[in-house]
């Protein structure tokens, strides 16, 4: 028997009848917007797709249906649609609630050299006692980090100024290692310290334990000694030398550097990352201005901040891809986690950038005195006098208890974006977080109110300018940041690329 | 390359698969083998044990009482080693396997459940499933030693259902260390409880080349000329994912699959992210294509941008790309990284222009039957 061939019009769906998946929009530019589905998935589209799409007056004949069919926005009486597919893909966005909790911070001391002016915790004594953690706090707080269900957790030893307890870490390391490796946990250490009372004992230690060193870096000379105030304002003499140090003991990569933005920050961003550049890091996180401390207090501000941020944002995205075009690679991370989510069927576990939020979550904090707050902010609100996200006490509570008191559940409630006013209809929500702890801190309401959010108003600009990026940048620019969300550098990716 | 002769069978009524010696054995080692011989020089005594004779001279009658294969036009290119299945009913002599090729295959079905507009080798519907697979498994029990890398081919090797498990188990335990490759539409792994029987033969160097033509569910499903073929490819791949079978994507390039072919490129990198690489081919002008070419023809130099920017999509996410059956001087320059010589050496030939191009050590040259409808593009390139 003779095979023949059907026509094409025999595979072509009726048409009339399409049905509509879950997908939200937003008006990018005049004459274009942006459709993204549960997943991520977008088109960018003209103005008045989405209306169309909607009113079912799509015909099969247009490109965009076949398209829009493909990316699960909507589906027809041809084929199935592939809705174990669009499980899969929602599945591995949010992998990252599996194995709840990853980040332990330890605040083994309160004491600090550094008066920093967005820190509010720090104390200046020199009395042990009355800040540090004790053994019993210490042995306790480990217990609960290892009854958190993720196979792979990481340890990070903060303050105050740690080094200044560091007997405090030896013995917090000699209790969780053998902790986790009964587990079968794996288990990275980091400690966070401003690098003044880094001595080779230290670092002989940090070499043989495999620990990190992450330290702070705030910009040139006078932007971080203004910033970072210490005995004999040389703040930046010491960070700088204490970075060197480390790095010969214990390799580049195994020191990292992170930049608090400040007032002072926010007009001088090609200072601040030519600085880390000059100090050879490879990654720099243009992070937003801290709503905590200071800034708390002066929330009337929060717009006029928002906008500064943009604007220190941009012109540090922008040299900071003509860094990277003449040949350096310096990753910037905030735009490396949101193309994370927009580009790849990933998810990310940033606390600040996810939903469900990952305070409490991804993230636990072990105050010294053994408090357990959702997140690092939290703890700083608390010594404000504001005890809403202290969630419990290693003394008092089982980790399960702390998940199933009030204050988690009410941080639970308001940590989905997903059923959030505002987010819920938002078409960047599966790019975006919740951060009910910043709402809370602005806002007086976890919930938060978004048309008057500072949150809100950063994230969706930085999503609209990355997106203009990404539809108008040239194929350079799209090397370069293809490169930071598949941690490849330049020369690895022109390699890989068709140039 | 000649890979079949024939002439007339005399003594024997089923097929025989047997190894060919052109020298003769000793005794305790003609079980598998068969004898070729140009005329018969030697009374019968000397051709005992023998699974069959080939033989070039005429005869009459068969004065040996083996099995035999008399008259047979050419019998130049075979070689001690080659293993070849003879035809009781026709005298065909098909040479199956050649230790010296790196493109062996075993040919498991001419059947197949699609029936692609530009199908090389167009579907059969004959129930040959047994007899193909009885000398498939005695062919791999021929085969020493064993091949580094083995196809699997038809028409559409699932169709053979639990044969292909006894196959790929026969494989796995003979020769382990042999790159199994199949090539499939992967529809039939869409059902769960097959892809899971697949997966249990646990072959341990398997991987399995698939097509997919577009990520327009409509467009494929007419490419391949099979209604649901896109959705149950599409699950086959990703039933084939969960368990760890290593897949990749074969898109062949023509006008219909260059219409959407950067959508198709998005659509791998949102959809079937774990692929171990897509591969572009070129266009082979034999099978049904000729028949549909006013629908599949496209010049290869008017889609380079479109295959350029779908190969920017992929290896931009990490996806790896490879560019078989096109010509250098066709490709765009940027995209000479990605193309590999693949095709097989018995189908493989260069044209005249290619004597003085400066590439052609690195080209693949063409298919021996595209020598008619060729891109405009062909050229050679000076040094």
């Amino acid at each position: 028997m003779a095979r023949t061939f059907s026509t094409r019009a025999t595979f072509r769906p009726s048409g009339d009848s399409y049905r509509l998946l879950p997908f939200r929009f937003h008006r990018l530019q005049k004459e274009s917007e942006i459709l993204v589905n549960e997943c991520g998935e977008f088109v960018v589209a003209p103005a008045g797709t989405a209306e169309k799409v909607v009113r079912k007056r799509l015909s099969p004949a247009e490109g965009i249906y076949a398209t829009l069919k493909a990316k699960h926005f909507i589906y027809d009486d041809y084929s199935s649609a592939l809705l174990d597919i669009l499980a899969s893909k929602y599945r591995t966005k949010f992998e990252f609630i599996r194995g709840s909790t990853k980040l332990h911070i330890f605040v083994v001391t309160l004491r600090c050299d550094h008066s920093c002016h967005y820190c509010q915790v720090s104390r200046q004594t020199l009395n042990k006692g009355e800040f540090d953690m004790s053994k019993d706090v210490a042995t306790k707080a480990v217990h609960m980090m290892l009854e958190s269900p993720s196979p792979h957790i990481t340890l990070e030893l903060q303050g105050g100024e740690p080094l200044l307890a560091f007997d405090t870490i030896k013995f917090i390391v000699s209790i969780a290692k053998p902790g986790a490796a009964r587990l079968g946990k794996e288990m990275d250490i980091v400690i966070t310290s401003n690098l003044a009372f880094l001595t080779d004992e230290i670092l002989d230690y940090c070499k043989a334990e495999h620990i990190k060193l992450s330290t702070s870096l705030d910009g040139p000379e006078t932007i971080h000694n203004a910033n970072r105030p210490r005995p004999g304002g040389d703040s930046y003499q010491v960070a700088i030398e204490g970075i060197k140090k480390a790095r010969r003991a214990l390799g580049a990569d195994r020191v990292a550097a992170l930049m608090t933005t400040t007032q002072l920050s926010l007009s001088q961003p090609k200072e601040i990352i030519d600085e880390y550049v000059r100090q050879s890091f490879h990654t720099i996180f243009l992070r937003p201005i801290s709503p905590y401390g200071f800034a708390v207090k002066s929330s009337h501000r929060t717009g006029y901040e928002t906008d500064a941020f943009l604007n220190f944002y941009r012109a540090g995205l922008s040299h900071i891809l003509d860094i990277n075009r003449r040949g350096y690679n310096l990753v910037e991370i905030y735009t490396k986690i949101l193309l994370q989510k927009i580009l790849t069927p990933e998810g990310t576990g940033y606390v600040d950038l996810q939903s469900p939020s990952g305070a409490g979550l991804n993230v636990l904090v072990y105050n010294y005195d053994g408090d357990v707050y959702a997140t690092d902010e939290s703890r700083m609100l608390a010594e404000m006098g504001d005890m809403t996200f202290r969630l419990g006490s290693v003394m008092e509570n089982s980790r399960a208890e702390i998940f199933k008191k009030p204050p988690f559940v009410s941080l639970l409630q308001a940590a989905c974006n997903q059923s959030l006013p505002g987010c819920s209809d938002c078409a960047f929500q599966p790019y975006c977080g919740s951060d009910p702890i910043y709402h809370h801190a602005t806002q007086g309401d976890m919930v938060g109110h978004r048309a008057t959010s500072g949150f809100c108003a950063r994230n969706m600009k930085v999503m609209e300018y990355l997106f203009s990026l990404l539809q108008n940048g040239d194929s350079n620019i799209q090397d370069i940041l293809w490169g930071w969300v598949t941690d490849r550098n330049l020369a690895e990716i022109r390699e890989s690329v068709p140039q | 390359m000649r890979l079949h002769t024939a002439g007339t069978a005399q003594g024997f009524q089923k097929a025989i698969v047997a190894r060919v010696t052109t020298e003769p054995l000793p005794a305790g080692a003609r079980r598998d083998a068969v004898l070729t011989l140009t005329s018969l020089e030697s009374g019968p005594d000397s051709f005992r044990g023998y699974a069959a004779l080939i033989l070039q001279q005429r005869l009459d009658g068969n004065p040996i009482s083996r099995p035999l294969v008399h008259s047979v036009r050419e019998i130049d290119h075979l070689r001690s080693g080659h293993i070849v299945a003879i035809e009781p009913r026709n005298g065909f002599i098909r040479t199956l396997y050649r230790p010296e090729s790196a493109h062996n295959t075993l040919f498991a079905t001419e059947r197949c459940n699609s029936n692609c507009l530009m199908c090389s080798q167009p579907p059969i519907d004959n129930d040959d499933i047994p007899a193909l697979t009885d000398r498939n498994l005695k062919l791999i029990d021929l085969m020493s030693p064993a091949p580094e890398y083995l196809c699997i081919t038809g028409g559409e090797p699932t169709l053979l259902g639990k044969h292909l498990l006894t196959i790929l188990s026969k494989l796995r335990d003979a020769m382990p260390s042999t790159y199994v490759h199949i090539l499939t539409n992967g529809r039939r792994f869409a059902w769960a409880d097959f892809a899971l029987q697949f997966a249990a033969v646990r072959h341990p160097n398997l991987s399995l080349g698939i097509p997919l033509y577009s990520d327009d569910a409509a467009l494929h499903d007419y490419i391949v000329q099979a209604r649901d073929a896109f959705d149950q490819t599409v699950l086959g791949l990703h039933q084939l994912a969960r368990h760890g079978i290593e897949t990749e994507i074969r898109v062949v390039l023509h006008a219909l699959s260059v219409e959407r072919l950067t959508h198709l490129a998005d659509y791998i990198c949102r959809n079937l992210t774990f692929v171990d690489h897509v591969a572009f081919m070129g266009l082979e002008h034999i099978g049904y294509a000729p028949r549909n070419m006013d629908e599949l023809w496209i010049d290869p130099m008017d889609y380079q941008d479109q295959l350029e920017r779908s190969v920017a999509i992929l290896s931009r996410f990490g996806i790896d790309v490879r560019i078989y059956n096109l010509q250098l001087c066709v490709l765009r320059k940027s995209l000479w990284k990605y193309s590999k010589q693949s095709i097989s050496d018995w189908k493989n030939v260069y044209s005249e222009v290619c004597d003085k191009c400066a590439v052609r050590e690195r080209c693949g040259g063409f298919f021996q039957w595209a020598t008619k409808l060729r891109s405009r593009g062909i050229h050679s390139i000076p040094a």
